[in-house]
């Protein structure tokens, strides 16, 4: 059994595709522990539907890949919060559907991935950095966990597009913690494990659903390793 | 001076101009402004971030369009966003100089307002036609997202471009709380942070609802400032108790800094920690309890800013500095140079009896007028 360390009070979370799979997954489980929760989705019938399932949450309707989005889902993310403490960049884009051979890879297919799993958290943490940075200097902590993926280390056939752009958000994660861990801000990247989730789906329809991590349990251990990071844990250990 | 008309938040080759305790002025590439402060000092700056404050649309009672810029706001907490204080233009857009903006239809409280998603009720007229009270219809979540989508930034004719949030938020940006952006912090950016951090030199924030500069009209320009929100979290009162107890300077990162750490302070010159509502103005007759030092915009004189200016260094030396500022061509406005100047007597927490920073000649430029 996973022990998940308590989470401080009224923690300000906010976290990107959080209308199915690992993201539904994070937003029921924050709600449950008490956190404040802002999600962000594409789709006004999903994130309405959501909100309704966990009253009190902040849904947000936009998309993390267009650059002109951005800061109107964080003034949201802010303005709703009154801050934030966490950011959770989990939205992510396949690429190419079904997965392709890279020398069958649409560009336009590569840019999906790259600005939905790259340039996405990147524009996303820049606007709310300052908010983050704050909630350090206040003692409260601040993380970004940028969920990643075994396809980031290994060279998985077909599965380029996605792989790369998770490669580098690893690494971007690395670099942004170098630059901002003395601030206060740490950032974590993390692999969540096969799911049975909708993603999953698309990628591998024949999959048997009963040989993946349930969603559930990745995001238990990934609340888990937020905590861990906050100040508060750090303490008690 | 003239306009910056760029929205640009740290050019490169801003300048800096040093006006130091003994009143002497030097001048300095901004971007080195952390030269001239020392270990042990203390730099507080504004996070508010600015909100789409700007809300184009139509007077429901008449048909005609309007344009009504967010200007006033009773507390900052998250949930406080139905009623704000706004100031009401007629037809037209920031492309026309505020004070050729034609009026608004007259305005009565009961009307409604459609200002994109958003419906809003007129519920007072304020002490001037153009200056009403407002209250948003629906959830908080819906007036945040009718902002997001709806809302501009409030901004004037000297910049053409149509600004972006990214254009108005500082590098410290947190909670949306500002009407017009705290721009003396658009110099910060976070290698200027990290330096502080490495060369012993704290760094705080607070929140303050920087309000609207300008609305054209005389009468309503000599309201300005409005009543500002502000919020004063522990960690930076504590700060700024250890950089004082120490015999660092309190820097503040704009006037609105000024304005909140003043209106906080106890009359022995302690800083209360939490939410309050500045009301006050702060002028050549002020007597500044706890900001030692002052990093500024390049403001003209008889505004607000201006006026704040006079409670640091008195009126010869802010004339010389107009006049060397003018022939240097510095800039004005939002993204315009800075000006550095020391209080012009120790506040009440300031005992330290340390001299300024002695400046190297080599970079500097001074002036004589």
């Amino acid at each position: 059994m996973t022990v998940t360390p308590a989470l401080p009070a009224n923690l300000k979370v906010a976290v990107t595709g959080g209308t199915s799979g690992l993201g539904l997954a994070l937003v029921g489980q924050l709600h449950r522990d008490g956190a404040r929760v802002a999600f962000i989705a594409r789709g006004r019938e999903r994130v309405e539907a959501v909100q309704r399932a966990y009253p009190g949450t902040h849904g947000i309707v936009g998309d993390v890949a267009s650059k002109e989005a951005i800061y109107p889902i964080a003034l949201q993310i802010l303005g709703e919060l009154g801050g934030l403490d966490v950011l959770i960049n989990n939205a992510s884009d396949l690429g190419p559907v079904p997965l392709a051979l890279l020398g069958d890879t649409e560009c336009e297919d590569f840019e999906r991935a790259l600005v939905t799993n790259l340039l996405g958290p990147f524009r996303l943490t820049k606007a709310v950095l300052g908010a983050l940075a704050g909630s350090a200097r206040e003692g409260r902590g601040a993380v970004v966990l940028n969920v990643s993926s075994d396809a980031a280390v290994n060279a998985y056939p077909t599965w380029g597009a996605y792989g790369a752009s998770k490669a580098a958000l690893h690494h971007l994660t690395r670099v942004w913690d170098e630059e901002l861990g003395a601030h206060g801000v740490h950032f974590l990247s993390i692999d969540p494990g096969d799911m049975d989730t909708p993603l999953h789906a698309v990628a591998i329809p024949d999959a048997d659903p009963a040989t993946l991590k349930r969603p559930d349990t990745a995001a238990a251990e990934l609340i888990g390793a937020i905590a861990r990071a906050l100040p508060a844990f750090e303490v008690v250990r | 001076m003239t306009a910056a008309d760029r929205a640009v938040q740290r050019p490169i080759g801003a300048k800096l101009l040093v006006i130091d305790e003994a009143r002497h002025l030097s001048h300095w590439p901004r971007a080195a402004f952390v030269d001239h402060l020392r270990s042990g000092d203390l730099v507080v700056a504004n996070d508010a971030a600015t909100l789409p404050a700007s809300l184009h649309g139509t007077h429901d009672p008449t048909g005609r369009p309007l344009e009504a810029r967010l200007a006033g706001r009773h507390s900052l907490a998250p949930d406080d966003v139905h009623r704000f204080t706004a100031v009401v233009f007629g037809r037209g857009d920031y492309h026309t100089l505020t004070e050729h903006r034609e009026a608004p239809p007259s305005l009565s409280a009961g009307d409604s307002l459609t200002l994109g998603p958003l419906r809003a009720a007129i519920v007072g007229i304020g002490a001037h036609e153009r200056l009403v009270e407002i209250e948003f219809e629906g959830t908080t979540d819906a007036i945040w997202a009718g902002l997001a989508a709806h809302g501009r930034p409030i901004q004037y004719a000297h910049i053409e471009e149509p600004l972006a949030l990214w254009d108005v938020w500082t590098p410290v940006a947190g909670a949306p709380a500002a009407f017009e952006p705290p721009s003396a912090g658009f110099a910060l950016d976070w290698r200027t942070i990290a330096a502080l951090r490495n060369r012993g030199i704290g760094f705080a924030t607070i929140t303050h609802a920087a309000g609207i500069s300008s609305t054209g009209d005389p009468a309503l320009d000599a309201l300005l400032p409005f009543d500002e929100p502000y919020d004063i979290p522990l960690a930076a009162t504590a700060a700024i108790d250890a950089a004082r107890a120490n015999g660092g300077r309190i820097v503040a990162i704009g006037t609105t800094v000024v304005r909140a750490l003043e209106h906080a302070a106890a009359p022995a010159g302690h800083v209360l920690p939490g939410p309050g509502i500045a009301t006050q103005r702060v002028t050549a007759a002020t007597r500044l309890k706890v900001v030692d030092v002052l990093l500024s915009g390049v403001h003209e004189a008889g505004t607000s800013h201006y006026e704040l200016l006079r409670a640091f260094v008195d009126d010869e030396t802010l004339q010389m500095a107009a006049a060397q500022m003018a022939a240097l061509g510095y800039r004005t406005h939002e993204f315009g140079d800075s000006v550095l100047v020391r209080a012009k007597a120790p506040t009440l927490g300031d005992r330290a009896t340390l001299p300024y920073r002695q400046l190297g000649a080599s970079s500097g430029v001074s002036l004589s007028i």
